[in-house]
């Protein structure tokens, strides 16, 4: 069959499942976009590349799938960069196909020109220049599968205006194999065994789930594991969703903004069982002081996340979901083991519920709206059904205290690299990828205006997404550290009377817009935002001070939470 | 601890860099570095250098092993390994100094690939020890200029 480079970039997408394109045109990729005009291919115009790489980030978070993006040469592929970054932190399957000049201009510093392969080196999983045509079939099914197997991650595909105009007899091999990658999913039996005998000799246990487990959809089996054994637990903020928070055995999120019982459980436990987490300096605090008594059982896809903050004591290399049915089977035969566990850590529990009592999550109700309350609020009003994005800051930080969490794939935010204006996209992604459910970004008044321009996106599709700012006319999270740590010199942090008027900025895309300042005015105005069904943007005036409590200062040890 | 690699990795464009990358982004050092094709054209050889720790090491093989084009990497300091490289010299030659300097490269078995009124090159191959003791000896008679190709390396076979 004889194609154009361009037909045959559609063909594999096709192949590959492809449902939407997240992308922005320009010179070096006019083909293609003629291609998926003549083709009808569904495309979603958004309106800055780095939003469309996260809204493709949105989709695949929020549904599992690859997101795919498209973007033209030199400008259009350094906006990405940001997005990519993103993904690549929080190991998020992504296909960014990036236009490139003609092969023979490459180097020459030509119009657009920008070493887009080079840049993106190390923020993708790989990344590939095609040179000839007839490996497009094979780059794309590669350029697929080692996005989505393994540790999951954005790839990125350089593609010269000359590749796509030329054309050639292809054919796409049925199977892909890469020679130097071969991801290890099943977990090997000898530690397995030795993990369970830790897990049977426990006494102060405690299971540290993150982001991994809902990248293999693992959520049943760790529900499962973590109920049989009755093992308290904690996520971290990319496993959020991952154990429903609402169960009595959640301590909710740990590290720099977790709960007081998750940090000191973490810290006073014997058996730290870590699946798909990766012992993050926000997560750790002081590295030395973390989890001083425990034993460390790490199950990880990624060799790499093993014993590289933290030395273990049994690493198990495999996915989360075949490690945790191995691991359930493996107990099937041992209920009596199972019932001794069980007894011996019911004193631990206890311990565990007095923590919790002495400090639970919490803020005091005053004039002032508070954005915890606000949070809260989103959490009742959709019943925890929505489908939450957040910016980053202390927006992020309340949606990840206050919204019950109760599903995998619900939450979906910056976790690695902190990407303000992050939100806003990702929530346009997630409502391509889910036409009915409630979508919210719960952003900040600062965040909000990194992205700002894709509200025209939301309301192009009609995509219902709600923006509810926590408007404290601050950047609110380094604001804090200049409370805590700068004598409150709030450098550059200030926003007030300076920011736009956020209902008639919605109103200018064609969205709506809704202004809260009284605290009565808060439920009937969400209630009435969500029941719209259309693109809105809910202003909040909150309470320009309230910090994001409690606060583990950097470096500082888990013990050592700021409660207030 | 000083640490040599053999990483065997896909012959193809960008592969160097992505390797030399990693090292920099990550801050491994690299003490030296050296590539080229196997027998197999689809495949280049790279001895690589390194050191560190045992937590490093372990990072610093597994980092390389997630590389897409890494094939395989062995870490030859755990095991028995020959390793050679090769050193250009040139070195101050004076009336009186010649002989001496013909005799050095005799004893250690070099080659003198370059003549001049005011200088001698010399070609060495060794490991380590020969060649940092040829140094010292040639240093004090005025070394002009000095390069090396990095280390390569191989394993010993079994006996
Ligand atoms: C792109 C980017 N630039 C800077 C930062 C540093 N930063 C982290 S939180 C924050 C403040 C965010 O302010 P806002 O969106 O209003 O959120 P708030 O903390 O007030 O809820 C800043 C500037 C970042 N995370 N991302
Ligand atoms: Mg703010």
């Amino acid at each position: 069959m004889k194609l154009t480079g361009a037909q045959i970039l559609l063909e594999g997408l096709k192949r590959e499942g492809v449902e939407v394109v997240f992308g922005y045109p320009g010179g070096a990729v006019l083909n293609v976009y003629d291609e998926i005009f003549k083709e009808n291919f569904k495309h979603i115009l958004v309106r800055h590349e780095q939003g469309a790489v996260h809204a493709a980030d949105g989709y695949a978070r929020s549904s599992g799938k690859v997101g795919v993006c498209l973007v033209t040469s030199g400008p259009g592929g350094t906006n990405t960069v940001t997005g990519i970054a993103t993904a690549y932190m929080d190991s998020v399957p992504l296909v960014v196909f990036s236009g490139q000049v003609p092969t023979p201009l490459i180097g020459n510093d030509a119009f657009q020109e920008a070493d887009i392969v080079g840049i993106t080196r190390s923020c993708t999983k790989h990344n590939y220049l095609v040179k000839d045509v007839k490996e497009l079939p094979r780059i794309i099914g590669e350029a697929f599968y080692i996005a989505k197997s393994g540790r999951p991650g954005p790839v990125l595909v350089d593609l010269p205006k000359d590749v796509m105009l030329d054309s050639g007899n292809v054919s796409f091999p049925e199977n892909v194999s890469v020679r130097g990658y071969h991801p290890t999913y099943e977990g090997h039996s000898y530690q397995i065994e030795r993990a369970l005998q830790l897990i049977y000799k426990a006494k102060r246990p405690i299971i540290y789930a993150g982001g991994g487990v809902i990248l293999s959809n693992a959520s049943k089996e760790l529900t499962d594991f973590t109920k049989i054994l009755n093992f308290p637990i904690t996520m971290t903020l990319m496993g959020l969703g991952a154990f429903p928070v609402t169960e009595p055995l959640a301590l909710g999120m740990l590290g720099m903004h977790g709960t007081f019982s998750a940090n000191m459980a973490i810290s006073e436990s014997d058996l730290v069982i870590a699946i798909g987490a990766r012992f993050d300096d926000r997560v750790t605090g002081k590295i030395e002081e973390f989890a001083p008594h425990a034993r460390i059982i790490h199950i990880d896809i990624d060799p790499t996340s093993i014993s590289k903050n933290i030395k273990v004591d049994i690493p198990i290399v495999g996915d989360c979901k075949r490690v945790l049915t191995v691991l359930l089977k493996e107990m099937e035969g041992h209920e009596d083991e199972t019932e001794r566990v069980k007894g011996r850590v019911a004193p631990w529990l206890e311990q565990i519920e007095k923590w919790r009592n002495k400090h639970a999550l919490a803020y005091e109700l005053e004039d002032a709206i508070k954005p915890q309350y606000v949070v809260e609020k989103i959490g009742e009003l959709t019943g925890g059904n929505a489908i939450i994005a957040t910016e980053v800051g202390q927006n992020q930080m309340w949606a990840a205290q206050f919204y019950k969490f109760t599903k995998p794939r619900t939450f979906l935010t910056s976790g690695g690299l902190g990407t303000m204006g992050y939100g806003l996209p990702a929530a346009i992604g997630a409502q391509v990828a889910h036409p009915d459910a409630t979508v919210i970004d719960i952003a900040g008044d600062g965040s909000i205006q990194m992205n700002i321009q894709e509200m025209a996106t939301a309301v192009q599709y009609n995509l219902p997404v709600n923006i509810v700012i926590l408007n404290n006319s601050y950047l609110g999270m380094v604001r804090q550290w200049q409370e805590l740590f700068f004598d409150r010199r709030y450098a550059y942090t200030c926003m007030e009377n300076i920011a736009p008027d956020f209902v008639k900025l919605a109103e200018a895309y064609g969205a709506l817009g809704f202004r809260v300042e009284k605290m009565k005015e808060v439920v009937p105005t969400l209630k009435k935002a969500f029941k719209a069904k259309r693109p809105a943007i809910i202003d909040v005036v909150v309470e320009k001070f309230e910090g994001v409590y409690p606060m583990v200062p950097a470096g500082a040890s888990l013990k050592q939470m700021l409660l207030v | 601890m000083r640490h040599t690699l053999s990483v065997l990795v896909e012959n193809e464009f960008g592969v160097l860099s992505r390797v030399a990358s990693l090292f920099s982004a990550r801050g491994f050092n690299i003490e030296s570095l050296c590539v080229a094709e196997t027998l197999d054209p689809s495949l280049s050889l790279m001895t690589i250098v390194t050191r560190g720790d045992e937590m490093i090491m372990e990072q610093i093989t597994k980092q390389l092993n997630k590389l897409i084009n890494v094939i395989k990497v062995t870490d030859l300091s755990e095991k028995k390994f020959v390793d050679r490289e090769l050193v250009l010299v040139k070195v101050k030659a004076t009336k009186t100094n010649r002989a001496e300097i013909l005799r050095i490269v005799d004893i250690f078995r070099g080659k003198v690939v370059d003549v001049s009124l005011k200088t001698l090159s010399i070609e060495i191959t060794g490991d380590d020890g020969k060649i940092s003791a040829m140094i010292e000896l040639l240093r004090p008679l005025g070394i002009r200029e000095i390069v090396r190709t990095g280390k390569i390396a191989m394993l010993r076979a079994v006996k």
